[in-house]
């Protein structure tokens, strides 16, 4: 079955579509493994962050200006990326040791706006909001990617290596604290589970993809700035988690594809497309709480105290 | 200079205690940031303007109607997008999302009908002034300060002495022991909503006479500043309210003097993180304990 | 040395003593019962013992080990594991998957090991596998494996938040109100179980309103009022207690 699916995909660039198709395609792919990166932290661990387009930029700055200058390998950049993110997640993680639910969002949501101030006013290492320029096409042992095929490739390696490392890790003792967690911490912390270590591993393997994601977007589009890592774009992020159930790496996986591709559809629709879009998502939210894969039954029950 | 940028501060900070007031009373009730607040503020904005000037309303009641308008507009988004939600007692975060979907679509419901391009807001008071030991003040920061404070001090007292005050209390502490008590719920979170959103109105024409420009955007960074303050004084603490959105406005005045203009707006999100980090229930909020 | 032990334990909240001056140990292989009227200060007791409040004044032993103050995860790592008096299952997650997070002091691959699911990492998910079901068999919930816990009965729920406590492998297991809320049959089949908990080695602390399952199964009983010790002993020495007599039923009786 899964074995099929890849080899499907694999058939996808020869199948002649355009390359606004292809572009489309591509971009889902980088939302893919936002989503599935956001879906450890809010989906599986109950942390809802309001910043995952900080970490988004950060491996998407930290990339493209080591290969600015540097003239590296993407498979160097793009750890440089993850990991220059997981730091900050780490970072912005320890806070969790005293806060909690609404507030932790918060915090998330403050560290996003001060993450695109800076990167909008540090003219020297960002210049700020005219952006970086000619990023060089992604390098690979040598190998150029400059084709929408080869984008393809790429993108789809990352999403199924980021897929099968946070399925692994979700499935594994790791997995099942980090979910006790989000069911109840007195709980969870009763059992031995050391929650502060595990909310602050969740927000940096959860940083660590997300910068990944950002380091190929900024090679794929040659340009970025920090307008392209708004709390606009948390926001979305998060959409795609929850429009597509949280805690299914399918259903975010689905949602991302679903957020991506709807608003190019309504294109024509020109100035209403995100007016509907905000209504899509309200309308969702009515309908289907719990996504579109997620498990109806598996709604938090209020816990009365 | 320092005493002139206190009182620019003072004057938007105030504005910020008015926006704070709405997060505050419906995360006091609701346990849930409404993200459409902002975009309320707008619409409020925007409304005032409409009337007085496509309509050419007398500006009085171009605002009271306006005030009005974005109170119902208020209860409308709670009913439509928040209280199902409610009532099956779905998870927080959807309610969340529920709010910027309204947010997104404000917005743009915003700029198809009125256009996004900057629009001018005529001046309405005199801009007379004032100086004070060096620094301009102007009629209409006078007029902004009092009358935020005026309406921030008379809703404090509502809350503290009036029935549907102390109903409203009884609510934000346990909703459904208020319910036990004959408290009808869904009354107070409408009337909770009217009120943070008039004010939110209120606020946003403030805000667009001082600068004389509005923009479907002015609520973005207004509501997350106001929300900013919110979290400072205690949210869910009215007074903490006046108190965080001051600050904020004072902080974010005087620093900008020492700052590069462009950190101006991450000012107010550095105090959230901080004041988060070190003290989540706000200046003025109390420490909850936690239960085992 | 005692297997517990407790010196002048005590917990102010503000102005309030919740716990006063406690005195208390436990050996091996012993059921201990804990008696009060509410809000004596039982819970409050088991709180600090397993390290979610931190004691005002005292001292708590294990083995001989000072561990006032110490982290709830690491006190759970220990060796004292406890289960709640407001049940607090992980009500999403299956039953087995609610013992397996109880095997968490008892396992360690690491992030490593998981993401690559090397032989370490499937030779110990296979052990961790076998260990819990092991103990649902114990507890008589082996068929019901799969079901998510919150669609247990109440003393189905009761008894996986034994299993899940005793998963790791505690030295002392420490009980809060478990026969709260079941009748008569489910209170008779829980009193057996906590005879057979004995069996098994484990050493218990038990908090308890009903009388008949304390006085049947319990070596000694500690009896709490407004915070403070009021009498210990054997069953038949506190039923004939005069102090704790009044206690219960008021001055006079």
């Amino acid at each position: 079955m899964i074995i099929l699916f890849i080899s499907f995909m694999t058939l996808i660039p020869f199948l002649g579509f355009s390359p606004y198709i292809m572009r489309i395609m591509i971009l889902s792919g980088i939302y893919i493994i936002l989503a599935l990166s956001l879906n450890l932290l809010t989906g599986f661990t109950g942390i809802v962050c309001l910043g995952h387009a900080a970490f988004y930029g950060i491996g998407a700055y930290t990339s493209a200006l080591l290969a600015i200058h540097f003239d590296l390998s993407f498979v160097f950049t793009a750890i440089a990326g993850g990991v220059v993110a997981a730091f900050f997640g780490l970072l912005l993680g320890l806070p969790t040791l005293r806060l909690n639910g609404t507030y932790l969002s918060m915090v998330t949501l403050g560290f996003c706006e001060i993450v695109r101030l800076v990167g909008l006013n540090w003219m020297s290492l960002t210049r700020g909001p005219m952006g970086l320029t000619g990023i060089p096409f992604p390098k690979i042992l040598g190998w150029v990617i400059d084709r929408d095929a080869e984008y393809f490739y790429l993108v789809l390696i990352l999403i199924i290596m980021t897929w099968v490392i946070l399925n692994n890790l979700i499935q594994s003792r790791a997995g099942i604290a980090l979910i006790a967690i989000r069911e109840d911490e007195v709980a969870a912390e009763a059992m031995g589970i050391n929650i502060l270590k595990y909310k602050v591993l969740a927000f940096a393997i959860s940083a660590f993809f997300a910068g990944i994601a950002g380091s190929f977007y900024a090679h794929y589009a040659s340009f970025i700035n920090p307008q392209s890592f708004t709390f606009d774009e948390s926001i979305q992020i998060l959409s795609m988690v929850i429009l597509g159930g949280m805690g299914s790496n399918l259903g975010v996986a689905l949602g991302a594809i679903v957020l991506v591709s709807v608003p190019e559809m309504l294109r024509g629709l020109q100035e209403y497309r995100m007016l509907i879009y905000g209504a899509v998502l309200v309308i969702m939210m009515l309908t289907r709480p719990q996504g579109i894969l997620g498990n109806p039954k598996a709604l938090k029950i209020p816990r009365n105290n | 200079m320092l005493f002139q940028q206190l009182i620019n501060g003072l004057t938007l900070g105030s504005t910020y205690a008015l926006t704070a007031v709405g997060y505050s009373m419906v995360f006091g009730i609701l346990g849930l940031v409404n993200f459409s607040h902002g975009s309320v503020y707008t619409v409020g904005a925007f409304l005032t303007l409409i009337f007085f000037t496509a309509l050419k309303f007398n500006f009085f009641v171009s605002f009271l109607l306006s005030i009005i308008l974005t109170g119902l507009l208020g209860i409308l988004i709670d009913r439509i997008s928040l209280y199902p939600l409610r009532k099956r007692n779905a998870p927080k975060v959807t309610s969340l999302i529920s709010t910027i979907g309204v947010s997104i679509f404000l917005q743009n419901l915003i700029m198809i009908t009125w256009g996004s391009e900057t629009k001018k807001f005529p001046l309405v008071i005199n801009r007379g002034s004032i100086n004070l030991f060096g620094a301009n003040i102007s009629t209409l920061q006078i007029m902004i300060f009092s009358m935020c404070i005026v309406l921030m001090v008379s809703l404090n007292i509502m809350i503290q002495k009036t029935r549907v005050g102390k109903a409203m209390r009884a609510t934000a502490q346990n909703s459904k022991a208020a319910m036990l008590m004959g408290i009808n719920i869904n009354a107070i979170i409408m009337i909770t909503f009217f009120m943070g959103s008039s004010l939110a109105s209120v606020a946003g024409t403030m805000v667009g006479m001082y600068y004389q420009t509005i923009d479907p955007y002015i609520g973005y960074m207004a509501g997350l500043k106001a929300f900013a303050a919110a979290v400072l004084g205690g949210i869910g603490v009215l007074p903490g309210a006046i108190v965080g959105g001051l600050s904020i406005g004072v902080i974010e005045a005087i620093a900008a003097g020492y700052l590069n203009a462009g950190y101006r707006d991450a000012i107010a999100f550095a105090v959230l993180v901080l004041m988060l980090i070190v003290k989540p229930s706000g200046l003025l909020g109390k420490q909850a304990s936690k239960k085992v | 040395m005692h297997k517990l032990q407790i010196q002048g334990l005590t917990k102010r909240f503000g102005g309030l003593t919740a716990v006063n001056n406690i005195d208390l140990h436990m050996d091996d292989n012993e059921i201990i019962g804990l008696i009060g009227p509410n809000g004596a200060g039982k819970t409050t007791l088991f709180n600090m013992i397993t390290g979610m409040y931190i004691p005002t004044s005292g001292k708590l032993f294990y083995q001989g080990q000072d561990i006032t103050g110490i982290k709830p995860y690491k006190i759970t790592d220990i060796g004292i594991a406890r289960t709640f008096q407001n049940i607090r299952l992980f009500l999403m997650m299956t039953v087995l998957e609610n013992v397996l997070i109880g095997l968490h002091t008892r396992t360690n691959t690491n992030l490593f090991d998981a993401i690559t699911k090397n032989k370490r990492y499937r030779n110990e998910e296979k052990t961790s596998h076998k260990r819990a079901i092991e103990i649902l068999e114990m507890v008589g919930l082996k068929e019901r494996k799969d079901e998510y816990s919150k669609n247990l009965s109440y003393g189905e729920q009761r008894k996986l938040e034994i299993a899940r406590a005793m998963a790791s492998n505690p030295g002392i297991l420490l009980l809060d109100e478990p026969a709260a809320g079941m009748n008569d049959n489910e209170t008779a089949e829980l009193t057996r179980f906590i005879k057979t908990l004995k069996n098994f080695g484990l050493t218990v602390l038990l908090i308890e309103h009903d009388m008949r399952l304390v006085m049947n199964i319990c070596e000694r009983i500690y009896v709490f009022d407004h915070g403070s010790k009021i009498a210990e002993g054997s069953p038949k020495e506190i039923q004939k207690n005069q102090q704790v007599i009044e206690a219960y039923l008021g001055k006079g009786a």
